[in-house]
């Protein structure tokens, strides 16, 4: 028992000195700190090239999104966030609405994300772009029946079609989208006929929901083209397989355009290194990072010029929906209120 | 008194963060209420039960006959099982599900090769859907059953030989005596760990949303994340704590007047020989739970992490390692040492306030890590912030944030979510000891602490290696209050199979996956190599 008794102490004297040393981390004097719901493997590199090139190094901490903001409301003006890093508009809008971020401009940011995909407040500008459009079974569907995502509600579609959670983000901006540019009464009317088409409870991933496609379960789903990407550049032939016997449809190109979300960043108004925030995010919006930043997930750039992967330009070019994104932030509440009246699990 | 003062401390501190989400009941109701009770909340909240009812069978089913089998009976292969059967636990509940939805899914393997034998196409065959309540009821038995399995083989060991042989000789066949003598005698060990696996089930989050049931969780994060109503997601987080406490009154009420002392024996249990077709029954039994729970999903992510071995395995992984084992260890200890000091606290002084304090501090488990994190964060922030406003205000020095998003913090937020799991673990350890020996011992001028020392701990050894043993394995598998707690760089096991995993490529989640698996494996083994049957009085 002796025996149990110095290593509890010495187990407490290291937990002492480990917090200590969790505190000096962040002190470092050419540093940024980096609160990111964008999975380090999609950025790693690229910070790491940030360092090389400027001998600035970048802490990161990684998480749902809606965690850190809270993380970040609570360390308040003390937080050692210097940047805020999202995978959609909805929680970028909620950091500004909080007051959690402080605007931020020059030539360099105002020139890489256009007016629609940053705040009209230069709060935070986006950093990709992620389509949510449809994949269909070419040989139970023909491509001249899909038209926008609105006629996906008419009966001839009862029981084919797959989509996952209304918990999922993506659905939930879509809708919020809907909302913005057609008013709540049309979006529950429309919800109502699209949840009665489902083939299925909704469940899974987008993954899961072409898959479903290419086994025959539904004949469309709607999901993120990157995960399409991801499916076809997989290791896995299975995966590969099923990827290959569906076909992407990049809804709404007679109308507002395809619906997209941002990935994004704003500088945090606790922040202690607001400039070098600043040239991290002008590094992320330049040409070249652009290009990786993007073909690393199989996302669109957001800066104009900058092309995307080969393999998304055999998809063809799309229009996408010019609508602000911060709106999408604005109504998402209301479109996952909207959801559940209309019994979208 | 020392040692009351240090109890009620200790328990207030951990049953803090519960507290802060205790105390959103007394906020603003937002209008989300009228919203959530007017469409899903019903919905939610019959998921949830059902969810229980399916997880508590089940988990009682698999973990009580299997331990029965292992501790009191003899058959071949037994004591490989004897461990092996623990080996679920290392298995995250989310890897499990994801691993059996690669398998049975409609696109899976198993379906695939029906259709393509027998010709079918979709709608023309009935297949049990794996995403569904019932899939998500397997998938959580599979993985918590080791909790009960655990405690009742430990009570099981511990019973006194002597009660089954009086039970035989007055007359009851052997399978009365089983549910007449052996299992009520095992109750409080039974209870615990069910009511473990009921809390980790209410908290689960990962596997629900998977699988696309909503339960109750569901309706927290939907509230959190998609209406953005933070405080409305802790109200009813508070409410799901509410209901865990009157459950788990209830269940102590009805068991109030019992009293489960170990009777004096040295003997070690005389197992029952099983011949012929019986051991082969009980091989096969414990077979098909071993290869549900762990062969199964193991195999599927050995396959995975094979393809995958080069893009995932690094220098990187290794630092990985080594932090999910630093932070197991540390956690692991402070939860025995709380577990410890309030359990046998709750013992030597059995006053109101004690045992109210000790309930609360571990209450932690039935919430999911996510809001433990913030309810961990708000004080502490708070904390911080408010030495940081004092010192400039006096001083004009800034503190900046002291103790949050330290290491410390993080595992201080572990010993509040997994406390119930050690501090299980050790009362049911502690009530087979009667407490004539405390007086005894008393009596010859022994100290609290001195009893503690010198008369429970030897006695309690399988007990505090398991309540070690199970926080560990928690905590390796633990992945929501890592990710929002944790310091810049820090990553973990669970992290990276989570990046993976919830960017769809389970693939290569597979390897850290795998390796979280690995490394329970060790104090497993551990565990099981000191829980052979000894004797255990002295």
């Amino acid at each position: 028992m002796v025996r149990l008794h110095t290593r509890i102490r010495r187990a407490t004297l290291l937990l002492i000195l480990l917090a200590l040393s969790g505190l000096t981390a962040c002190g470092a004097p050419d540093a940024v700190n980096v609160y990111s719901a964008r999975q380090e493997a999609l950025i790693q590199p690229l910070l790491e090239k940030f360092t090389a090139e400027t001998g600035i190094t970048v802490n990161l901490v990684t998480g749902n999104g809606d965690a850190l903001l809270a993380r970040l409301e609570n360390e308040g003006d003390n937080s050692p966030a210097d940047l805020f890093l999202t995978s959609d508009a909805g929680n970028l809008y909620r950091a500004q609405a909080k007051n959690l971020l402080q605007p931020v401009t020059s030539p360099a940011l105002q020139a890489g994300a256009p007016a629609h995909l940053r705040s009209d407040e230069n709060y935070w500008y986006g950093l990709s772009v992620r389509a949510r459009v449809l994949v269909f079974a070419a040989e139970r569907v023909d491509a001249a029946d899909l038209s926008d995502y609105t006629s996906l509600a008419d009966p001839v579609w009862r029981d084919r079609i797959c989509v996952r959670s209304s918990g999922n983000i993506y659905n939930q901006s879509l809708v919020a989208g809907m909302l913005a540019s057609d008013g709540p009464a049309a979006t529950a009317s429309w919800l109502d006929g699209f949840v009665a088409n489902f083939a299925r409870t909704p469940q899974g991933g987008d993954r899961d929901q072409i898959k479903a496609v290419a086994a025959g379960q539904c004949d469309v789903a709607l999901v993120n083209s990157y995960y399409l990407g991801g499916m076809l550049q997989s290791d896995n032939l299975a995966e590969r397989e099923a990827a290959e016997q569906v076909t992407l449809f990049w809804p709404n190109q007679a109308g507002r355009g395809t619906h997209i979300n941002i990935s994004g960043a704003g500088v945090t108004r606790a922040a202690s290194k607001p400039e070098a925030a600043r040239q991290l995010m002008e590094f992320m919006l330049r040409e070249d990072s652009q290009r990786w930043y993007a073909q690393v997930n199989n996302e669109f750039p957001v800066r104009a010029g900058v092309e995307p992967s080969a393999l998304l330009q055999s998809w063809g070019s799309f229009e996408a929906d010019a609508l602000n994104v911060s709106e999408l932030g604005r109504l998402n509440a209301e479109a996952v209120k909207a959801m559940d009246r209309a019994g979208w699990k | 008194m020392l040692w009351r003062i240090a109890m009620i401390l200790s328990a207030g501190l951990v049953a803090m963060p519960v507290a802060v989400i205790a105390a959103s009941l007394l906020g603003p109701y937002s209008a989300a209420w009228t919203h959530l009770l007017d469409t899903v909340l019903l919905d939610y909240i019959v998921n949830s039960l059902l969810l229980m009812l399916g997880v508590g069978a089940g988990t009682l089913l698999l973990g009580a006959s299997s331990a029965w089998l292992t501790a009191l009976c003899e058959f071949p292969g037994r004591r490989v099982f004897s461990w092996a059967l623990l080996l679920p636990l290392a298995m995250p509940a989310y890897i499990i599900a994801y691993t059996y939805t690669g398998l049975l899914d409609f696109a899976g393997p198993v379906q695939s090769a029906l259709r393509e034998t027998f010709g079918w196409h979709y709608g023309d065959y009935w297949f049990p859907p794996i995403r569904s309540l019932g899939g998500a009821i397997c998938m959580l038995s599979l993985v918590l059953y080791p909790y009960v399995y655990l405690l009742a083989r430990i009570a099981l060991l511990e019973q006194s030989p002597a009660l089954v042989e009086a039970s035989r000789s007055l007359g009851r066949s052997a399978w009365q005596t089983l549910f007449r003598v052996t299992l009520p005698l095992a109750r409080p060990a039974l209870a615990a760990g069910v009511s473990l696996a009921l809390m980790e089930t209410l908290a689960d989050y990962g596997t629900v949303a998977y699988f696309g049931v909503s339960a109750f969780t569901t309706g927290i994060f939907r509230t959190w994340y998609g209406l953005g109503e933070l405080h409305t997601a802790a109200q009813l987080a508070a409410f799901l704590l509410i209901f865990v406490l009157v459950l788990f009154a209830l269940e102590r009420h009805s068991r109030a007047r019992l009293r489960f002392h170990k009777m004096h024996s040295a003997r070690p249990p005389s197992r029952i020989q099983l011949r012929g077709w019986r051991a082969a029954a009980a091989s096969t039994t414990a077979l098909l739970i071993l290869t549900a729970g762990f062969l199964l999903p193991a195999a599927q992510l050995g396959v995975w992490a094979a393809q995958h071995y080069n893009s995932v395995f690094s220098a990187a992984f290794l630092a990985l390692l080594g932090n999910s084992f630093l932070l197991a260890a540390l956690a692991s200890l402070g939860c025995l040492l709380l577990a410890l000091l309030l359990g046998y606290g709750k013992r030597a002084y059995p006053g109101r306030l004690e045992t109210g304090v000790t309930r609360l501090a571990s209450m932690g488990y039935a919430v999911p890590g996510t809001v433990i994190a913030v309810g961990v964060m708000i004080p502490f922030a708070w904390m911080d912030n408010t030495l940081d406003g004092w010192l400039q205000q006096t001083l004009g020095v800034s503190s900046g944030l002291l103790i949050s998003g330290t290491l410390g913090t993080l595992v201080f937020a572990y010993v509040v979510r997994f406390l119930a799991v050690s501090l299980q673990s050790v009362e049911a350890g502690l009530t087979r000891i009667r407490p004539a020996i405390d007086e005894s011992a008393r009596s010859l001028g022994q100290t609290p602490l001195g009893v503690l020392r010198r008369i429970h701990l030897p006695m309690l050894r399988t007990s505090l290696l398991s309540a070690l043993l199970l926080v560990f394995v928690d905590v390796l598998k633990e992945l929501p209050t890592t990710l929002i707690l944790r310091p810049f760089n820090f990553n973990t096991l669970a992290v990276r199979a989570h990046e993976l995993a919830s960017d769809e490529r389970l693939a290569e989640a597979a390897l850290p996956a795998l390796a979280i698996v690995l490394i329970g494996l060790l104090p497993v083994i551990l565990l099981t190599r000191s829980m052979s049957p000894e004797p255990t009085e002295t």
